[in-house]
């Protein structure tokens, strides 16, 4: 018998043949009802090969037909892809629903772009030209973009364009060029490609060193812990800590071209929310729906373990594609753990020799190589494009001494870090100020920003100081620089994902009130006692609390120094603006009272000079 | 095909291996032994070799005894005769009553699309304040309650349950005293829903592994109702016994365990449960509630920490009170947003007070000299756990939010509560005892 199954466990298979197979090409087992199942060929030995299904194997036997590929898991690539929502192996979840109902039926796969719709195409190359892999052939509008269709990225050497279609309306498998090789071999090029998963796909001049700050606004994140563009960055939290939250924000506000939502083995309701919300939502750059600039990966946690890890991969390499046209590319992933769990699960099953907490000994690695596919890139006609990856750590009891965060700090430029008793505290986005790092320069002057965690640092020495000497046995100096801190921490670093005025701090505005903070934070306050330092310290929170709430007046900053793109003025709704309070007027406020703050403080240490003076006299 | 299959190889813990040809993955058998007859599930197939995990448990089971496939997977009957009766994980009626005979479903159904799922948008009033400001239940979340024995979490689990208007309630016991059991029947009757109740119960005493199917036979039979377009509530209770028999069974088939003896696939296994929970776009709902007991309380432990990462919240349950830190629902903000503007701002307010009170308690502790704010929160404190966390309280949403804004009044400022003045202007209590001296001169000057 050829090509049989021999063992069924979980969702690994083993089967026999005498054929030759290719590891990690993808095959069908078929059930004796005839439905196949989707796998992938894990491992080979001797005419055994281990194979992990991407579906439920319930029903599979011994002895049941098993098919193989000599293709690897790839993704499909082409224009449609953008405000699309796939599973794990790139399936569209609408369209499934319209063909199997309420459930996910194992069994069922559906090409990943439309091939009935057409594309307006234009050629970018004539008949003669010589291309290589990845070279712009021609484009089609895609979105608000202009998606390029590109030589296939698995061409080696250069080509010469035999015949290009003319400018028309085509559907993605029309055949719009023909490549020959130096030995006369011809291709035929059509809109869609396809390209392995688990091979980085990044046809380039070279790599750059990421600069350029990825906007999320999100104060804590740009202003203390930035994020470039083709920057890595991690999130690590316990449950309920708000990475998710975090990452759904950041989908939103982000000032990226494109966002890749992988939902990996978490709560299908999470995607839902995203689902339904963003087509509502406008982009306020665009004025398009967000949808329109989004892709959404969903492998949620009760769908099948294996297609999680094929999820990730999926994300990422639709990513690389659209960087190949020149875009800025961000990807988020929630969570990679599970991510992780999927490898763990099916090592077991391959009775591998496992390593901490059972995760196998390449799960570093593995960690490694997805990061690293993270890059801002010059392309060859000398265009910048990047892709972001940020990611969500979900450490078994909050730990982060536990292989998955440790493999990912090792690899990331930016680790925004969770605390449980912040979340506790709801104190919103719970990043640890303390704890949380970047390697990147974020849109504040570094020294500001040093300025602002060092009183930070202090101010927590002298609140554990506290605990052991008390208020007493603390001086009113060290008092009021906890005070600030903690200030500082409530009026900028805390922010409401919900309002949708605090949900969003944009470049401009971030800087403005950051300065404003420093002021606060450098200015010589004196103050009687205990007691009116903390009443002061509130009331001026409360003020800036107030102030996150009132809509942005562009106008404060001079026109030559704003950064902001400029926003699309007819969306916002003039009635709730009234309630929020007047910007400018606010800042009148809290510029008089920490002035009437000042004067005193100068008047009384006059007196004091005054009463010197006397005594000296 | 052969009817009977008796060449059993092996017998270890609750799995049988015995040698048989044809038979699919996940399928059904029946194992006949002295002792009377259990069903068992293929768990592992190798060549001829197949693994059975056995209900009813292994204990008495011969290598001659015989083994009789069913060609299907595990099956429930579904139908209204359900409704009303008590079942054991075998899908066994216990009691005393004939078997349903009805048209069976599969247990362990795919995954829904999440296209086919809505945001969930109806919020169940339990008239707890706990509960209904702080962390608002959504008709179709999935919310467990974490808490250590001894804890009326079966109270709660039930005091809720009544209140969330579900047309049909499904009860998965699992690991339940008898007692336990009996309190649920009574607070169902009690309640007048037992017309309308399913129960699935495993006791403590019935054989491990049919407590592992008690989640899968309550969420078939709820997910079948909710498809009709009903609303349905499913309690379960205990599920760290469930995960218990799932550690059981994965350190018989010798799995390398991932932490403290739990399998890998523990929180994949648990998500395939929890995840049931669904508003259907086109049908109806099931809510899920269930009870996580905290081995030594501590919720670093595998399960309330798995269980933590799939579900949409979770309560604290702690000397019998719900503990405003740690407890969350996730789904809050789908309609605290629509009940009253200052919904969200108390909840947040009063919970950020209370962790400072928190503080100001430790220095009241160590001995320390306390400002005249820490003595207003300490006095905010205890307020708020009087008259917010206690359980006995039974009233409706906006007289909760009244008596919080009634507290804070008599406790702060309004500058030190950090909520925005415009909710403020329109909330804060007229007469709060600290306006009031300040104002009772003034008749008299006129
Ligand atoms: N930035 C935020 N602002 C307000 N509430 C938040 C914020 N982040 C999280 N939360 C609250 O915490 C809950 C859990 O957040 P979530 O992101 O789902 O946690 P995680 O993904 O870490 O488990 C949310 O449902 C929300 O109620
Ligand atoms: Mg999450």
């Amino acid at each position: 018998m050829k090509r049989r199954i021999k063992a069924v466990f979980g969702n690994m298979v083993v089967a026999q043949t005498d054929e030759r197979v290719v590891k990690n090409a993808i095959g069908y087992c078929v059930r004796n009802d005839g439905i196949k199942l989707l796998c992938e060929i894990i491992r080979v030995r001797g005419d055994s090969v281990d194979l992990q299904i991407f579906e439920e194997t319930r029903g599979l036997r011994v002895g049941d037909h098993v098919e193989f590929q000599e293709q690897m898991l790839s993704a499909v690539l082409g224009p449609g892809l953008l405000g699309q929502i796939y599973d794990g192996l790139q399936n569209p979840l609408p369209e499934l629903a319209e063909q199997v109902g309420f459930f996910l039926q194992p069994g069922n796969y559906i090409h990943a772009l439309d091939t009935e719709r057409t594309w307006d195409w234009s050629p970018k190359v004539q008949a003669g030209a010589v291309v290589q892999a990845g070279d712009t052939l021609g484009s089609v509008p895609e979105s608000i973009f202009e998606h390029h269709v590109m030589a296939p990225f698995g061409l080696e050497g250069q080509y010469t364009v035999q015949t290009v279609a003319e400018k028309g309306s085509y559907p993605v498998t029309k055949e719009i060029a023909t490549l020959t090789d130096a030995s006369g071999n011809s291709i035929a090029v059509t809109m869609e490609q396809s390209w392995p998963v688990k091979r980085p796909l990044c046809v380039a001049k070279r790599r750059l060193l990421p600069t350029k700050p990825m906007v999320t606004s999100v104060r804590i994140i740009d202003s203390m812990f930035p994020i470039v563009r083709g920057g890595t960055y991690c999130i690590p939290g316990p449950f309920g800590a708000g990475k998710t939250v975090l990452q759904q924000i950041t989908s939103r506000h982000a000032q990226v071209d494109i966002v890749i939502i992988t939902a990996c083995g978490e709560r299908a309701g999470e995607v839902v929310d995203t689902i339904r919300e963003f087509p509502k939502l406008q982009d306020p750059r665009t004025g398009k729906s967000l949808m329109e600039r989004t892709i959404i990966i969903c492998n949620t946690s009760a769908m099948p373990v294996a297609a999680r890890d094929a999820s990730v991969y999926t994300g990422v390499t639709l990513a690389e594609y659209y960087r190949q046209m020149g875009l800025n590319v961000l990807l988020l992933a929630d969570s990679t753990s599970r991510w992780a769990q999927a490898m763990r699960e099916i090592s077991g099953r391959l009775e591998e020799i496992p390593g901490e907490e059972a995760f196998p000994a390449y799960l570093e690695s593995r960690i490694a190589n997805f990061y690293e596919r993270a890059a801002a890139i010059e392309l060859r006609d000398g265009t910048v494009a990047s892709v972001t990856i940020g990611g969500t750590v979900s450490p078994a009891g909050g730990n982060f001494d536990e292989p998955v965060t440790q493999a990912t700090l090792k690899v990331v430029g930016a680790f925004h870090g969770l605390s449980r008793s912040r979340s506790d505290a709801r104190r919103y986005p719970a990043i640890d100020p303390l704890d949380s790092w970047s390697k990147y320069v974020g849109i504040i002057d570094p020294q500001k920003v040093e300025k602002i965690s060092q009183m930070l640092r202090r101010g927590d020495e002298i609140r554990q100081m506290m605990t052991v000497v008390g208020e007493e046995g603390t001086p009113i100096e060290d008092f009021t620089i906890m005070l600030k801190a903690e200030f500082f921490d409530s009026a900028y670093l805390q922010q409401n994902a919900f309002d949708e005025v605090d949900a969003a701090t944009s470049i401009d505005r971030q800087r403005f009130v950051f300065d404003k903070i420093l002021e606060v934070v450098e200015a010589d306050f004196i103050f009687k006692d205990k007691d009116e330092a903390r009443r002061t310290l509130k009331k001026i929170s409360s003020m800036f609390i107030n102030w996150n709430y009132a809509p942005w007046d562009t106008s404060v900053v001079p026109e030559s120094e704003r950064e902001d793109p400029p926003l699309d003025k007819s969306k916002v709704k003039e009635d709730s603006q009234t309630e929020r309070g007047d910007f400018k007027e606010m800042l009148g406020q809290i510029d008089q009272y920490i002035q009437s703050l000042l004067d005193k403080a100068n008047n009384s240490e006059k007196e004091t000079e005054d009463e010197l003076e006397q005594l000296a006299v | 095909m052969r009817t009977f299959y008796d060449e059993i190889s092996q017998i270890a813990g609750n799995v049988v291996t015995v040698k048989a040809q044809g038979i699919g993955y996940d399928e059904l058998a029946v194992i006949t032994t002295d002792q009377g007859s259990s069903l068992a599930q293929v768990i592992r197939l190798e060549d001829d070799q197949v693994s059975l995990q056995i209900f009813g448990g292994t204990e008495g089971v011969s290598t001659g005894d015989k083994i009789r496939f069913l060609g299907h997977s595990f099956q429930v009957p579904f139908s209204d005769a359900l409704l009303g009766r008590v079942f054991d994980g075998s899908g066994r009626p216990r009691d005393g009553r004939p078997e349903v005979k009805a048209q069976t479903v599969e247990t362990g159904s795919p995954a829904v699309n999440p296209i086919k799922r809505r945001v969930p948008d109806k919020m169940i009033h339990t008239r707890i304040p706990m509960i209904d400001i702080f962390n608002t239940l959504v008709g179709s979340q999935k919310l467990p309650i974490f808490s250590v024995a001894g804890e009326p979490y079966n109270d709660v689990l039930a005091r809720v349950g009544m209140q969330a208007d579900a047309e049909v309630i499904i009860l998965g016991g699992m690991g339940l005293r008898h007692d336990d059991y009996l309190t649920f029947r009574h607070r169902f009757d009690e309640a007048g829903v037992l017309g309308r109740t399913i129960m699935f119960i495993h006791t403590a005493a019935d054989p491990v592994v049919e407590c592992l199917l008690i989640p899968d036979l309550a969420l078939a039979v709820g997910e079948q109702y909710a498809l009709q377009g009903k609303n349905v509530l499913v309690l379960l209770s205990d599920m760290t016994a469930f995960s218990d028999a799932l550690k059981e069974i994965a350190i018989t088939m010798e799995q390398v365990p991932s932490n403290r003896g739990y399998p890998g696939d523990l929180y994949t296994q648990l998500a395939r449960r929890y995840e049931k929970a669904v508003d259907f776009d086109g049908a109806g709902s099931m809510t899920v509630l269930a009870c996580v007991t905290m081995p030594g309380d501590d919720v670093t432990h595998p399960v309330p920490d798995n269980t933590g990462y799939i579900t949409e919240g979770q309560l604290y349950l702690r000397n019998g009170r719900i503990e405003p830190f740690g407890s969350l629902s996730r789904l809050k903000q789908l309609v605290n947003g629509d009940t009253r503007d200052d919904h969200r701002a108390i909840m947040n307010a009063c919970i950020q007070l209370y962790a400072q009170c928190d503080e100001s308690r430790e220095k009241r502790e160590m001995g320390f000299e306390l400002s005249e704010w820490d003595d207003r929160l300490l006095q905010y404190g205890d307020l708020f756990e009087d008259e917010i966390m206690n359980l006995n309280l039974n009233i409706e949403l906006f007289d909760a939010l009244d008596k919080c804004w009634e507290i804070l009044a008599g406790c702060f400022q309004p500058e030190e509560i950090g909520i925005r003045d415009a909710i403020i202007q329109k909330h804060w209590p007229g007469k709060s005892p600290k306006k009031e001296k300040e104002k009772s001169p003034e008749p008299v000057q006129v």
